[in-house]
């Protein structure tokens, strides 16, 4: 039992059976409802983002509040480059590095100036950042029409392949294809592909440099660590793994406004990654499902049951969702405060004392 | 009218709330280091109960003042109540937590508040009742109404209470004690747990305050009016160098009249048809025409910019101390 990893042939069942799981996840949900693929579609995009923000926030230790403006760049720049509204219709396999590119220059450009900044400082200024492009996209439909300002960009084009399009409904060898179960694929190849960044990164020389400055900076400076470029190349990277997921969620969506980048969203991101548990992959992957998927249930069996008890409808759905949601953050705080599953490096923190 | 001294006035006034509230973060983050997120909430439920218990009583035919002195003494104890279920519930079990922790479960609270609210008031926006008749003197070329009379010397009266309430009393010493070590003051005999509850108690009362003062400047209040004033607030905390109480007030003050002066100018700054060179290369100049990059409405925009500014060449504010500390 405990050997397992040593033993290749039980190792490899569990990947193939793993595997299978997820090939058939997306029309297994589709027999409860369509709408579920496409809930699981967002929570892939959400598991990206708290994987990108976890780089910043679990591995380097810097608090950033305005994560969703990553998310935003990715996202109109998809909408600017494949939309009716400059006319401009590049291919997706074209955008989405671009759009992982902008955002990670918007990464550094915000980094650059905050390099001196700690803890809640910066967290205040990654806030304010994540504001500030907020208001720019909410305003920049004058003098000069960029952004559409708060009507946003409709009639995005989708992800295509030559004739292949993944928004519409197919029937490929008897099987029904909703244009949710085919984002499904690729997203989940790309999930996995910042899976594997990320645990590669985590051990990698940079990934322990991380740490050493999320421990403690000055030390780490001491040891020759530049945590100038480190800091950056945090910054840089979790912004881009943001940018993909705008990009992505931009298709799928084929509208954006400002109204998907608001605040709470950054919010909702952070309290994905602490949640699970910062600085651990798994521990946010969990934290970013959880989180995704809690509200939705409750969306379908709060109505329900009030029905059955009250006979009507007392309350929103979304009121109760959201007070439901605000506790189970609260509880789940009070009784796991390094997040459902903690790092081993956080977990050793805890059980010594800090003066 | 004077552009430049109506900006003043307006901005002194918004500002005046402003550092009301930043009050309240700085107090909380000077003694425990817990950025309060739902402390902006607090703010939002004290101007619904005001003006709800306005509201009511307008038909009764008492005097306005005493309408508005009854409104906002009920959403005093109800917001200091709020203050103390928040910090005995939510935040005193983490004390000893990792840093985050509390952080979440401030952004939690802050959920719960809000959708609290939503739930008793609905989505509908609560208007202030015009019952106070607005005089309005002119200053130097400057409008100044009543209202805004009010809000400044009633802001700035309670500032000067609660400087008087934290260096001059016993509780503001236990306070700073506190603040300073936490262990030590315990040994001096502080009760730290009740300090803590008081500081929480005393920012939730002066933002009950603040909303019914906000609110009554704006002549609503709704749901969703605490998150961006709170995090107005809360910069403007940081802006004067958080924990730190005159960085608070300085800060606040500072923030709302960069808002307002830069609202007031940047359209005219950046109407480019106003530069020569580059109006003739513009058609929409032609005839008087505007061509205005950026208008009043990035207003929020200078809020932050400012911020980040000062952080930037001052990382720790305008008055606060330099120290290290990290997320």
């Amino acid at each position: 039992m405990s050997d397992w990893r040593a033993r290749p042939a039980v190792r490899w069942a569990g990947v193939a059976l793993i595997a299978l799981t997820l090939a058939v996840l997306p029309f297994a949900l589709a027999q409860v409802g369509t709408t579920w693929v496409r809930i699981t579609d967002y929570a892939i995009l959400y598991v990206l983002l708290a994987l990108g923000l976890n780089i910043v926030v679990g591995f380097a230790g810097l608090l950033d509040l305005g994560y969703i403006a990553f998310y935003a760049v990715g996202a109109y720049t998809y909408a600017l480059l494949a939309s009716p509204h400059f006319n401009l219709h590049l291919p997706f396999w074209v955008i989405l590095p671009i759009g992982a590119g902008i955002a990670a220059l918007f990464g550094v450009l915000l980094g650059t100036p905050t390099l001196k900044l700690r803890g809640d400082y910066l967290a205040i200024v990654t806030l304010g950042f994540g504001e500030i492009v907020r208001v720019f996209l909410n305003n920049l439909s004058q003098p000069v029409n960029i952004t559409s300002g708060p009507q946003g960009i409709a009639r995005i084009d989708p992800f295509r392949i030559g004739d292949f399009s993944f928004s519409s409904f197919q029937r490929i060898g008897g099987l029904e294809f909703s244009g949710a179960i085919k984002y499904y694929y690729p997203l989940l190849l790309v999930v996995l592909a910042v899976i594997v960044v990320n645990l590669r990164l985590q051990n990698s020389r940079i990934g322990r440099a991380w740490e050493a400055i999320r421990e403690d900076e000055i030390a780490a400076r001491a040891m020759g660590i530049n945590t100038r470029n480190l800091k950056l190349l945090a910054f840089a990277m979790g912004a881009s793994f943001g940018g993909l997921a705008g990009g992505m969620f931009a298709a799928i969506q084929a509208f954006i406004s400002p109204e998907s980048f608001i605040l709470v969203e950054s919010v909702m991101v952070v309290s994905m990654v602490v949640l699970g548990g910062m600085g651990n992959i798994w521990g946010v992957i969990l934290g970013a499902l959880l989180l995704s998927f809690t509200p939705e249930i409750l969306r379908w069996t709060v109505e329900p049951v009030q029905h059955a008890l009250f006979g009507r409808s007392l309350i929103e759905p979304e009121v109760i969702r959201m007070l439901l949601f605000g506790l189970a953050l609260v509880l789940i705080m009070l009784f796991r405060p390094a997040g459902l599953l903690p790092s081993s490096v956080r977990k050793r923190e805890l059980t010594q004392q800090t003066p | 009218m004077d552009t430049f001294l109506q900006q003043i006035i307006n901005g002194l006034t918004a500002g005046s709330v402003y550092a009301v509230v930043a009050l309240g973060y700085t107090m909380v983050y000077g003694i425990i280091q817990l950025i309060n997120f739902a402390h902006g909430e607090v703010v939002m439920i004290g101007a619904m109960v005001a003006f709800t218990v306005i509201n009511a009583l307008v038909p009764s035919g008492l005097p306005p003042l005493v309408i508005v002195l009854i409104g906002t003494g009920v959403a005093i104890p109800v917001c200091m109540l709020v203050g103390y279920a928040m910090e005995r519930l939510a935040y005193r079990p983490l004390r000893h937590a990792p840093r985050l922790a509390p952080l979440i479960t401030a952004i939690g609270v802050s959920i719960i508040l809000q959708h609290l609210a939503l739930m008793i008031w609905s989505r509908n926006v609560l208007a202030f009742p015009q019952i106070i008749p607005s005089r309005t003197y002119m200053i130097g070329g400057a409008a100044i109404t009543t209202v805004q009379i009010a809000i400044l010397a009633i802001c700035f009266g309670l500032m000067a209470a609660l400087a008087i309430l934290i260096y001059r009393t016993p509780l503001g010493t236990a306070m700073r004690a506190t603040a300073q070590n936490q262990q030590v003051a315990g040994l001096m005999g502080i009760d730290i747990n009740r300090v803590i509850a008081a500081t929480f108690v005393i920012g939730a009362g002066l933002g009950a305050v603040a909303g019914v003062l906000y609110g009554t400047y704006y002549g609503l209040a709704q749901y969703t009016m605490g998150s961006i004033l709170g995090l107005k607030a809360f910069s403007a905390a940081v802006l004067g160098g958080i924990g730190n109480i005159p960085g608070a007030m300085l800060g606040g003050v500072l923030l709302g009249i960069v808002e307002a002066l830069g609202a007031g100018y940047i359209g005219d700054l950046t109407n480019l048809c106003q530069y020569d060179v580059l109006a003739s290369r513009i058609d929409d100049c032609a005839g008087g025409g505007n061509f205005v990059l950026f208008g009043s409405n990035y207003q929020d925009v200078f809020a932050f910019l400012v911020l980040i500014l000062v952080l930037v060449f001052r990382p720790s504010g305008l008055l606060g101390e330099r120290v290290g500390d990290r997320a």
